[in-house]
């Protein structure tokens, strides 16, 4: 089914991802649906293993050969199922039309090429026909782009700090200007300050250019600083969607969000004890019939335990949840591979 | 616990230095000259980002690394310059809980057998099974099922292996812990499970903190008073509302204004940001160290260190600009 | 705070299975292992009862008549240049063999371990000088200085395990000092000082542990060399004196005769070769059951 002119860059349809070994089936993403309008941040928040990390490595299809695999779903980029294309053109979309940056500075550069080497490789694999004349000119404007001296294209990565690092790899990333840009935690291993300066810098970039983005963290203060629509992401599907006002503002809410936002320290007031959500995640080669936080909810009903929720929706705002949705949606949360 | 005069502090130091030797001769000013007082029953928070040394002060403080100069009270005795043997008693009473859940626990032993080696070491208790026993014990007031105390760490969780890691920690009855960064790894919500722990077994055994972190929403949480640390040095020191209702210190107030918060109303306020990036603690020069990235310094503030002044009741800051020395 | 309250336990619930039957059971889910297992123990059993198979006197006995006889239901492999039984000098031969072989590696492993342990926890002139010292030792090629030893010494089972040790061990220290260097590092290990352990302590519950895995590896891969370096000592007349059996010997005896009576190399060949194979098998089967990291 082709899609003409479209306002979202990016539309995950009902994703399913697994990681089959010889001892298991990790089920990571279970019916993910996502949607970034053209030129908006959307950011995915959630805590270790969720899954959003593997549905970043999924749009990208770079997940491992050996384990990982799409079972279903479609994933429209600019109106493309990109599930469908080749790995050659998958090869002309990483780092062209789709860019990655992750989460640690430290691993993501080359230890043994410059930095304006590594800059030039991203440059020259997209644009075969550029002259190193052109292409020492893009590696410039990129550093400075993202702050950093032209002059200090010829330094190696360990001659920065991790700061600096990140900003390199940013401007890798948007070296060949991208429309999507998925950022996962990138900001987590640097300091306050420093992250303070990287997310400016994000912004700054993200307006002038345009860019799409797909902003993963489990940092809720970072997303109400960057991101225009949220999806909150628990144990491999959204349970709660929307416009950051939706979900900051917004009256009703998802029983984890909720909980999420208990957890965290508030600095305005002291409270005598946080309000963690008791227990863990369940176990993603065991996942529970049902809603997939039944177990840890406190609002926890008989319906909830039987069949996956179907999703409310108030406008831009959607919530998977038996308190406001009446319909079960899919059927068991996960594909049983074990079934005799 | 609660049998020490409450004005006299349960742990001091005083100018207390550790520098590093680097080849090629240079020093590493990793902790320069922090003064410090710890109560019993207290918890004091050491907030700064990399490089300001608050690990390396607590691992000092704690004698696992050798101080370079200064002195460190321990109930009002000197402990600074005491042997491994002399130290050995006194370990009894200060300890440590580690950052890393997954490193700070040795993969090849039970979970029991780790909450227990402490106790073997002082040979607390005359038999093997008193000693798991009083282990077990420990592992119920941490919130550890029994049923792990045969597992072995790579079964649990970065939030449980971290309950081991307290569980250990107090398992020779101390009066004093350093926890460093000890939520930072975790998740969100457990973090939020594992501080209410902490602070539970503060309020039930009357243990004095150092909590160091560079999280501040996390410190403010825990803390009674806090102490601003950059590059070695303490900047600013004031008890926790203080700090956040008045900071005074140009770092402090970058520091607090640095969080993103989780409020979409401020959204387009700009960060307030500092330039540049931290200096290296490598053979520093005179004067305040955070001088070259100060919006407000004057020429004065690169040549002395600024005086530790206290400007209001508690609150001291070291800051040319806030005191004019 | 609510401590959730428990079945009060008893004494037996601390113990684990016992230690060696877990080891165990992880052991023999490696079909490999078993496997090695099963040769070894046959051919250890076989070794051990070759006074019971067959009698050392047909090890030695030279018979000229009976030179060079092809394996036969007398002389099961045959016979070599000096009419001896092929069979018992075989069984007789890997008595000496293997059980210099295994001491060997067990005493090189020890001393090497030992040395890399104490070299990369303390670290600085400690380690200088162990290094240094190394250095110096390795410099000399092994084959020379165990002629040294053994000529200085004279050929028997003890200076030839003593020669053989100082020859192997030095395989350990390095491998076992990074392995050390790295562990040190760990939070653990500073956990234990902050719990007042001291350094022997520590070296013996934390770091060696820790490290066993490596020097399990690289014990297995040297038992083979050893046995074959072992021959080759015996080969140049250092090895046990004659008429000892031996394999190596029997391998360098054997030489002369490789067209005319191919089965004389054959056999001890595929001795030391089987021999080998089923400890290394063992050796990654043991490897892996110590390690607590594999899920059961």
């Amino acid at each position: 089914m082709a899609h003409t002119e479209t306002q979202n860059i990016l539309e995950i349809r009902d994703l399913k991802v697994i990681y089959k070994t010889d001892l298991e089936v990790v089920e990571a993403v279970n019916g993910l649906d996502l949607t970034i309008g053209k030129g908006k941040t959307l950011g995915l928040v959630g805590e270790t293993g969720a899954g959003k990390t593997t549905t970043a490595l999924s749009i990208l299809k770079l997940l491992p050969s050996i384990t990982g695999r799409i079972l279903q779903g479609e994933i429209y980029f600019d109106g493309e199922d990109i599930i469908k294309k080749s790995e050659n053109d998958m090869q002309s979309i990483r780092g062209n039309r789709i860019s990655m940056v992750f989460q640690d500075p430290m691993t993501s550069l080359n230890p043994v090429l410059t930095v304006g080497d590594q800059i030039a490789e991203a440059v020259q694999l997209h644009n075969p026909d550029m002259s190193k004349e052109q292409i020492k000119e893009r590696v410039a404007a990129t550093l400075n782009m993202v702050g950093i001296m032209p002059s200090r294209s010829g330094d190696y990565p360990h001659q920065f700090s991790g700061g600096m690092k990140q900003r390199v790899v940013i401007a890798m990333a948007l070296s060949c200007e991208p429309e999507l840009l998925i950022a996962d935690e990138p900001t987590t291993a640097l300091d306050v300050t420093i992250q303070a300066q990287v997310l400016t810098m994000i912004r700054e970039l993200r307006d002038r250019l345009g860019t799409s983005m797909l902003m993963i963290t489990h940092d809720l203060g970072i997303v109400a600083q960057t991101c225009d629509d949220v999806a909150v992401m628990y144990s491999g599907i959204i349970i709660e969607a929307g416009t950051a006002e939706d979900i900051f503002l917004g009256d009703k809410h998802h029983p984890y969000t909720v909980g999420l936002f208990n957890s965290i320290p508030n600095l305005d007031v002291k409270s005598e004890r946080l309000s963690p959500i008791t227990g863990l995640m369940p176990d993603p080669t065991n996942l529970p019939m049902g809603c997939v936080f039944a177990p840890r909810c406190e609002h926890r009903m008989e319906v909830c335990l039987e069949a996956r929720p179907g999703v409310y929706e108030e406008g831009t705002h959607k919530i998977r949840c038996y308190l406001f949705s009446e319909a079960p949606g899919n059927s068991k949360a996960g594909v049983n591979l074990n079934a005799e | 616990m609660l049998n020490e005069n409450p004005n006299k502090p349960l742990l001091e130091t005083i100018e207390l230095r550790k520098l590093f030797k680097l080849k090629g001769g240079s020093n590493l000013h990793a902790v320069d000259g922090i003064n410090m007082k710890i109560y019993a029953g207290k918890t004091l928070g050491v907030v700064g980002e990399s490089g300001c040394g608050k690990s390396t002060l607590g691992r000092t403080i704690l004698k696992l690394l050798e101080p370079t100069s200064g002195q460190i009270l321990f109930e009002g005795n000197d402990i600074t310059n005491y042997s491994i043997s002399k130290m050995r008693p006194v370990r009894k009473d200060m300890q440590i809980i580690f950052q890393d859940p997954y490193s700070c626990i040795d993969p090849r032993k039970s979970v029991i057998e780790i909450i227990s080696e402490y106790m073997f070491i002082h040979k607390l208790y005359k038999s093997r099974v008193e000693t798991f026993n009083k282990a077990a014990g420990l592992m119920d007031m941490v919130g550890l099922a029994r049923r792990y105390a045969n597992s072995y760490p790579h079964e649990l969780d970065g939030g449980r292996r971290q309950r081991i890691g307290i569980a250990r920690a107090l398992s020779l009855n101390p009066k004093f812990i350093v926890c460093d960064e000890p939520v930072s790894a975790l998740d969100v919500s457990v973090q939020a499970q594992n501080l209410n722990l902490l602070m539970d077994i503060q309020d039930e055994l009357g243990l004095a903190y150092m909590f160091v972190t560079h999280d501040l929403s996390v410190v403010k949480h825990i803390s009674d008073d806090i102490m601003v640390m950059y590059l070695g040095k303490c900047v600013e020191r004031a008890t926790s509302d203080e700090l956040f209702a008045n900071p005074q210190h140009p770092y402090t107030k970058a520091l607090l204004a640095a969080i993103p918060k989780p409020d979409i109303r401020m959204r387009n306020k700009e960060f307030q940001l500092i330039k540049g990036e931290v200096s290296s603690p490598v053979n520093v020069k005179p004067g305040c160290r955070f001088a070259s990235r100060c919006d407000y310094a004057v020429p004065e503030c690169s040549q002395r260190d600024p005086d530790f002044v206290e400007t209001s009741p508690e609150h001291f800051v070291a800051c040319y600009i806030v005191n004019g020395r | 705070m609510n401590p959730q309250k428990y079945e009060s336990t008893t004494v037996d619930s601390f113990k684990r299975p016992s230690q060696t039957k877990e080891i165990w059971r992880r052991f023999s889910k490696s079909k490999g292992a078993v496997i090695g297992f099963v040769l070894f123990s046959i051919i250890a059993i076989m070794l051990l009862a070759a006074d019971f198979i067959i009698p050392y006197e047909a090890a030695i006995k030279q018979d000229f008549s009976q030179q060079l006889a092809a394996p036969s239901w007398e002389h099961f492999f045959g016979t070599d240049g000096y009419g001896r039984d092929a069979f018992a000098r075989l069984l007789h031969g890997g008595r000496t063999s293997l059980s210099i072989a295994l001491l060997a590696t067990f005493s090189s492993a020890v001393l090497g371990s030992a040395l890399g342990a104490i070299s990369g926890y303390f670290g600085g002139k400690v380690d200088s000088f162990i290094m240094r010292s190394l250095d110096i030792f390795m410099s000399v090629p092994d084959i020379l200085f165990t002629m040294a030893v053994v000529y200085a010494l004279g050929a028997n089972f003890t200076n030839l395990l003593f020669a053989l040790t100082l020859a192997y061990f030095t395989n350990y220290v390095r491998l076992v000092r990074s392995q050390v260097l790295n562990l040190a590092e760990q939070d653990y290990v500073e956990a234990a000082r902050a719990g007042g352990s001291g350094s022997a302590r520590i070296i013996l519950s934390h770091i060696i542990p820790n490290a066993v895995g490596v020097i399990i590896v690289n014990t297995t891969l040297n038992v083979a060399k050893i046995i074959l370096y072992e021959s080759t000592l015996s080969f140049l007349g250092l090895g046990m004196p004659p008429p000892q059996p031996e394999w190596g010997l029997m391998l360098s005896e054997a030489r002369e005769f490789m067209r005319t009576a191919p089965w004389l190399m054959f056999f001890p060949s595929a001795a030391i070769v089987i021999t080998a194979a089923s400890i290394n098998l063992m050796g990654d089967g043991l490897r892996d059951a110590l390690d607590p990291h594999l899920k059961s």
